[in-house]
Parts: C-alpha cells; structure tokens; sequence
C-alpha cells in the first residue's frame, strides 16, 4: 500500500491508489519478472517492472570461452527456439571468418530453423490461450510440439536446449528417420493445427478478450525497437529473412502476414499465419533440397565424425584443435542478425583475433521490446494485462540473458 | 535521386559533421564510425529527420571496454538500421575511464532506455539525462561493473563456497 496520505478538504478529487505485486513468480507472467502495479480499482494506472532474475552473466562467460562452448550459452536464451539461437550463433562465426556454407547446408538449416519457429509460436499462441481459460487447445498442441523435438531429437540428440550444428554445417545430414519424422509432421500438423485454429481464431469469446487488448501504435512500436510479429501485428513488414536475407532465405516464397491494430489479437493471428508460411518453406526446401555435403570445407572449425578421429591421425589433430579452441580466427568485428522466435535476434561480435571473443553482444528481441509493457497496459485491466503479456512472448531467459 | 548506400551516408555525415567523425571504416560491409561523444544526440536526430535517410530504428546499444587503450577506455556502441533503405550504420564513441559520461539517446529512441541502462549496470557508463538511471539485470548492491575487464570469471576451483543447498 502506498502510504500517502488523502487531503480531501483542499483536493475533493484524491485518490488513494492500490499496489499489486504481479510476479515475480505469478504462473500467468509465464517467467520470473515482477510488474509493480498501481492500480485504480481494477484499472492499471502505472506499472513498474523488474528484470534479471535469472541473469546468468552470458556475456562476461562467452568472453572467457572459445567459439563452440558459446553454442550452449546461446540455446538458454530464448528456449522455445533454441535452433534459431544456436544457427544464428554459427552464421554470425562463419560470416566472421568468410565461410560459404553449401547450398544443402542452408536448406537443412532452414528446415530445422521454420519448425523451431513453429513451435516457439505454437507455445505462445496456445498460451494466449491458457490465460484467458482455454486449456484444452494448449494441452492439444503440445503433441505437435512433442512432434518437433522428437525431429530435432533425431538430428543432434537433443530435445529444448539443442546445441544443434556446428561452424560450417550441421554435424550429420537428415538419416532416413528424420525425413520419416517430417514427412509425417507435415501430413500431421495442418489437422491438428485446424483443429486449433478452429477453436479459437473465430470464436466470439476469445475475439471479445483480445481485441484492443494491450495495443500499440507502429510509430510507437518503431521507436521502442518492436521487432518479429509484434512489430508486424502494427502494420510494419518488417522481416529480417526478407530484408536481410541469410541462409539462402532468398529462394523460397513466402509472404510476411501483417496485422492492423496491434493488439493481441492481431499479435495472435500474426503468429497463427506465420506457421503456414513456416510450413510453406519447410515444403520447399524439402523439395528442392540440393545434393551435397552437410558441412562446408573448414576443418579447423568443423569437427570431424569420431569414426575418423579414432583412426586418423589428421582427424585427431583437428578435433584436440577445435575442442581446445586453438584455431585462427580474423581480427575484427561484425554484426549478424536472424529473425528469432519473437523477433530480430543479433549477435555483434567483436574479435581480436584470439580463441575468444573481445566482446560478445546478444541483440535479445525481447529485452528491447518488453519495455514497452507499462505504456501498452495502462488504462486496462489486469486480465487484459496479462493477456497482452502472453502474447508478447516474453521468454524470461532471453530477456535476462 | 542518389543511391542509397553506405558511400551517400558517409557523404551526409561528413558534409554535416566532418570535423566530428574521426575514423570510418566498412568492416563486413557495414558503415562503422567513431565518433564525437558531446554530439551523439545531434548526430541521432539529425540522421532521424534526414529525408532520405530516415534512420528510425535503434537495433542495438552495447558498451566495451579496452583497458590499454588510454583516454578512449570505455565505449559506447550504437547500431541503426534504416528500414526504409535497408541501410545499417555501426557508431562508437569512446571516453576516458576516470570520466565515463555520454549524453543519452532515450529522448529519440524509447528503445535506448533499457539499453542504455544495460550498459551502465555492466560498464558503469553514466548517461547523462537518463530517466531512470538504475542498475537493471544486476543487484541494486553491487558495488563494480562487471563486464569490465579487470573483473575476472569467479574461480571455478573455489572451496570457501557453502553450496549445501545445490547438493554439492
């Protein structure tokens, strides 16, 4: 309670305001972070957040690591979509050292990226969900989720924090079991994710809980550094695989769906959209996947198979190399960004040349954009509040790093 | 109309600021300056109401730190990004350790708020002007900054640590 006390004799308009504590460790913040809420009634008057509960001091540890052992860092990140954070990770290396990664490599990457992507959505929007008492599509889509790392389970071995990939490629191609799995994956999903849709897309509760939930204006949104869809739920297309593309994002089509208000609801379905575009470009790289190799030719990054460095002696030398981080690596610095779960995820990274980094920087989307929260709820009510954070997809592990 | 590139950007700027820029270079193929620390919101705004460049987003504030480098010890590294053009510009300004103060950036870009305190919670950077200049994922009680570079990684071989409640 604040403590102030109510001259009602010369201001016959005083209020006394309420202070609620919502988190740190509240189930529907979906994360540890605190908003300090003062409150008129029911309605938000301010909200004063606080972070960094789970700050694990990533940047001061991938100073002090060579390049591989930052990988792991990277996956606890944003968690939902750790793939994307573990490649954007190795992309940013490879552009450091010049490396041109084949054809085949980019399109597994890319496979493997759009199904993290879709089950970081998946999450979030089946959260969307949860919070405003629709379990049952949440407890529903979770099998596909289950489907999705049962993949990446088969690529790396590896389910949520997947250290999946290497400097130069992928550590094996897609056996025969992967490509069953996501064959079967893309019969399987659009049933059970119309199914989804269906429960909620057009359904008047959740419609009438969403709309004008939270908004945000683009211009607002643009200068609070919005990026992924809750930038495009404004109205901005702005997508780094289009603007920037990585990962041969160039040859496939798809489109960049938009909202309108900005709001929860447009939040939710730009996310809905975003999976059958996710779906549209995992069917094109499957079909069109080139012929070749896994991996791009540098040995002293790639880590030869342990078949090879049992029985050969070049192998070995190279894997005790890359293990211990004795290999060069150019001076300089470089920025690489990629089109995270929930937004713009970057990496700037400065080199001096030794086993290291000088300096790594972690653009996290959604320590950027969460700032935005007190402006986007005041005025409304805690239920819209916390629907609004939901659909923010506000991962506590990026947001603290 | 001219291109839009990194050569035109270069141009404005050193039309605008010549005797402010003092070094730019391209590396990975983004425009990178250093710059003059006093004029950093002039330098924001101005590129933030440019008609053609319109460089309306903030991607990125970060700090760092060369301790060798004397009188140009802490840095402050901002990065923008035109989405209208396509176009990014890397800007570093450095200043002395015993005065590290830079004027803040929050007024032109909301985004700068949380980043920029980021940066003072690790590097100790005072931005003058801030809103709310508090340490952010850091304890209010800490009394160094740690992403420094003469705070080392925690000795991973320590004993005097009781760590009866992680079962150690």
């Amino acid at each position: 309670m604040q403590n102030n006390e109510l001259d009602l004799a010369n201001n016959p308009e005083a209020k006394e305001y309420t202070t609620l504590n919502l988190g740190p460790t509240h189930p529907a913040t979906h994360g540890i972070f605190q908003n300090i809420l003062t409150m008129d009634g029911e309605i938000i008057v301010n909200a004063e957040q606080t972070v960094g509960y789970i700050h694990r001091a990533f940047e001061k540890i991938a100073e002090h690591r060579p390049y591989y052992q930052v990988t792991p860092l990277t996956d606890r990140l944003n968690y939902c979509s750790s793939p994307i954070n573990n490649m954007g990770w190795h992309m940013t290396v490879e552009k450091l050292l010049g490396v041109q990664t084949p054809k085949r490599v980019d399109y597994l990457r890319v496979i493997i990226m759009e199904l993290a992507r879709i089950a970081d959505h998946l999450v979030c929007n089946s959260v969307v969900g949860v919070d405003i008492g629709a379990l049952t599509g949440f407890t529903y889509v979770f099998q596909l989720r289950e489907r999705i790392y049962d993949i990446f389970e088969s690529v790396c071995g590896a389910r949520l924090t997947t250290n999946i990939g290497r400097i130069g490629g992928l550590e094996r191609d897609f056996s025969n079991e992967t490509v069953k799995l996501i064959k079967e994956f893309l019969v399987e999903f659009p049933k059970v994710f119309g199914e989804f849709s269906n429960l909620l897309e057009r359904n008047r509760i959740f419609i009438d809980r969403t709309v004008g939930a939270g908004p945000i204006s683009a211009e607002r949104a643009l200068n609070y550094g919005f990026t992924g869809p809750n930038l495009r739920a404004t109205g901005v297309d702005y997508d780094v695989r289009v603007m920037n593309p990585y990962c041969s994002y160039q040859d496939f089509d798809f489109t960049i769906p938009i909202g309108k208000q900005g709001d929860t609801f447009d939040r939710f379905m730009v996310r809905q959209q975003e999976m059958h575009e996710s779906i549209k470009i995992i069917k094109q790289a499957f079909e069109n996947l080139p012929e070749g190799k896994h991996f791009a030719e540098v040995p002293e990054f790639f880590l030869p198979p342990k078949e090879e460095v049992y029985n050969n002696m070049e192998a070995l030398i190279w894997h005790f190399k890359i293990v211990m981080g004795e290999a060069d690596v150019p001076k300089g610095e470089v920025y690489h960004s990629v089109e995270g779960g929930n937004g713009e995820l970057g990496f700037y990274l400065v080199s001096d040349g030794s086993r290291s980094a000088y300096r790594l920087h972690f653009r996290r989307p959604c320590f950027i954009y969460y700032q935005a929260y007190p402006e986007m709820i005041k005025g409304s009510t805690i239920s819209d509040a916390i629907v609004a954070m939901s659909s923010m997809n506000v991962i506590a592990g990026e947001l603290d790093a | 109309m001219a291109d839009i590139n990194n050569g035109y950007l270069l141009q404005q700027l050193q039309g605008k600021f010549e005797a402010d820029i003092i070094s730019a270079d391209e590396p990975y193929g983004m425009l990178t300056i250093e710059f003059n620390k006093n004029k950093i919101v002039e330098l924001l705004s101005y590129l933030y109401n440019h008609n053609q460049l319109q460089m309306q987003f903030l991607t990125d504030v970060c700090g760092i730190h060369y301790p060798d480098n004397a009188g140009k010890e802490l840095g402050v590294i901002y990065h923008l990004h035109s989405l209208q053009n396509n176009l990014r510009l890397r800007i570093k300004c450095f200043m002395p350790n015993n005065a590290p103060e830079i004027d803040t950036v929050s007024s032109v870009f909301a985004s700068a708020n949380w980043q920029e305190r980021e940066t003072f919670d690790f590097y100790g950077i005072h931005f003058t002007g801030h809103p709310d200049l508090r340490r952010i994922l850091n304890v209010d009680e800490m009394d160094y900054f740690p992403l420094r570079k003469e705070y080392p990684l925690e000795d991973q071989t320590r004993t005097d640590k009781d760590d009866t409640y992680f079962g150690r």
